[in-house]
C-alpha cells in the first residue's frame, strides 16, 4: 500500500488524505474542542468546518509564502498572529452578516486560534511545502474536518431533536434523546464514531489480506 | 457570597473540561497516569490564575480604555505565549524540581483552549478584576479534577477487556461522557 500511495499520492493525495487516512478528528484526535462543543446540530457543525476551511486555507497561503523570511525561532508566535488576524476576520464577518450562528457558536469561533489542527499544519506543512501544495493540504484537511463535524451534528440533531439541517426527519411522534444535545451526548457519539472508524479500518485490512 | 458561587460554579457546575468542552486535548493525551494528570492540573491553574489577572487588565485599560475591542483575539494569544514562556523560565530558576515534574506539559498549556477560553468567557461576562482571578482558580481547580478522575479511571481501564476498536481514545471519550453525565448532578447546586 505504501509504495503505491508514494507514486499516486502526489497533488491528488495531499487533498484527499484528510477525509479518511489523516482525518484531523478520527485519527489524529486534534481540534477536539470545537468538535464537540458545537456540533449540537448539523448546520452548526457546517459553519464551524466553513470557518476553519476559510482560516487554515487563508493561513496556510500565507505561511508558505513568508515561511522562508521568518526566523525558526519566532516562528511559532509569527503563525499564532496570522492565524489569529484571519478568525477575528471570520469573527467580524458572522457578527455582521449570521448574527443568529455567530450566537449559537459563541466563544468557539475566537478560540479556533488555538485549534491545534491551524497550528498543526502551519507547522507540519505550510512551513515545509510550497504555496499550492500547502493550500491544497490545507483545503483537503479542513474539508474532511467539516464533513466529520457534519455527520457527527447530523446525528446529534436527529437524535437530539428528530430534524436534519432544521427538517423534521423522525416525525412528530419520536421520543427526543435530550442527552444528545447536553455535553454527555458529544463525548459518547465521538467516542462510537471513532470506534465505528476503527471497526471499518480492521475490516478493510482483513478483506485486503 | 457573589464571587463563592462563581468559584463553585467554575469548579462543579460549568467544569471546563466536562460542560465547557475547553482542555480537552490535554484531558485525552494526559490523562493516563495520575501523578502526569496532576502535575499537568496544576500547571494549568498557574497560568490560569495569571493569566485571568493580566488580559482583564488588558481588556480595560487598553482595549476599552482605546477602543480597539478587533485586537482582542491576537493581543490574548500574545499575552497568554508570552507568559506561559515567563512562566517556564521563571520555574525553571526557583524551583527545578517543579520544573522537571512539568516538564513538556508547560509550553503545551500555550495551545490549551481552556486559557484563551477563560480570558474570552471574563470579557465577555465582565467579572470584576477579583471575580476574574477567582473564576481563573476555579477554572483551573475544575480542570486538575476532571482531569485526575478521569487518570484514576483510566488506571483502572488498563484491567478490563474493551472491546479492540474502541480502545485507546474512542474508549476515553466514552468515560468522558459518562463524567460528564455525572457532573450534570451538580447543576442543582446554583440556581441561575
Amino acid at each position: 500500500m505504501s509504495d503505491l500511495n508514494d507514486t499516486r499520492r502526489g497533488v491528488f493525495g495531499e487533498f484527499t488524505k484528510g477525509f479518511w487516512k489523516e482525518n484531523p478528528i478520527l485519527v489524529m484526535i486534534l481540534g477536539m474542542c470545537p468538535t464537540l462543543a458545537v456540533t449540537t446540530s448539523a448546520i452548526n457543525g457546517l459553519t464551524m468546518g466553513f470557518a476553519v476551511v476559510f482560516v487554515l486555507t487563508c493561513s496556510s497561503l500565507i505561511i508558505s509564502i513568508v515561511r522562508n523570511i521568518i526566523p525558526k525561532q519566532v516562528r511559532i508566535p509569527a503563525f499564532i498572529v496570522i492565524i489569529a488576524t484571519f478568525v477575528t476576520m471570520v469573527d467580524l464577518f458572522l457578527k455582521a452578516f449570521l448574527l443568529d450562528l455567530s450566537k449559537a457558536l459563541g466563544p468557539f469561533i475566537p478560540l479556533i486560534v488555538v485549534n491545534c489542527i491551524i497550528l498543526g499544519r502551519a507547522e507540519a506543512f505550510a512551513s515545509k511545502n510550497s504555496v499550492g501544495l500547502s493550500v491544497l493540504d490545507a483545503v483537503g484537511v479542513s474539508l474532511g474536518f467539516t464533513v466529520t463535524l457534519i455527520i457527527l451534528g447530523g446525528i446529534r440533531e436527529i437524535l437530539g431533536m428528530g430534524t436534519f439541517f432544521g427538517m423534521p426527519v423522525l416525525g412528530a411522534r419520536f421520543e427526543r434523546w435530550v442527552i444528545m444535545l447536553l455535553p454527555p451526548g458529544a463525548f459518547i457519539t465521538l467516542g462510537f464514531l471513532l470506534g465505528a472508524k476503527n471497526l471499518i479500518d480492521r475490516r478493510m485490512e482483513e478483506k485486503r489480506k | 457570597m457573589e464571587v463563592f458561587l462563581i468559584f463553585i460554579s467554575a469548579v462543579l457546575v460549568n467544569n471546563f473540561v466536562l460542560s465547557y468542552f475547553l482542555g480537552i486535548c490535554p484531558f485525552i493525551g494526559v490523562s493516563g497516569k495520575i501523578e502526569s494528570a496532576s502535575s499537568m492540573g496544576f500547571a494549568v491553574t498557574f497560568v490560569l490564575t495569571l493569566s485571568a489577572a493580566i488580559t482583564w487588565l488588558i481588556n480595560r485599560y487598553i482595549l476599552i480604555a482605546f477602543n480597539v475591542p478587533f485586537l482582542e483575539y491576537v493581543s490574548f494569544i500574545i499575552v497568554i505565549a508570552a507568559l506561559v514562556q515567563f512562566v517556564e523560565m521563571f520555574i525553571r530558576r526557583m524551583s527545578k524540581t517543579l520544573y522537571d515534574a512539568l516538564g513538556i506539559y508547560l509550553p503545551l498549556i500555550t495551545t490549551n483552549c481552556a486559557i484563551l477560553g477563560l480570558a474570552l468567557f471574563g470579557a465577555l461576562r465582565q467579572y470584576s478584576f477579583i471575580e476574574n482571578i477567582v473564576f481563573g482558580i476555579g477554572a483551573g481547580l475544575g480542570f486538575t479534577l476532571a482531569l485526575v478522575v478521569m487518570a484514576g479511571i483510566r488506571e483502572e481501564l488498563d484491567l478490563a477487556d474493551v472491546p479492540k476498536p474502541l480502545q485507546g481514545a474512542a474508549i476515553t471519550l466514552i468515560i468522558a461522557g459518562l463524567l460528564a453525565l455525572a457532573f450534570m448532578g451538580f447543576a442543582g447546586l446554583i440556581s441561575a
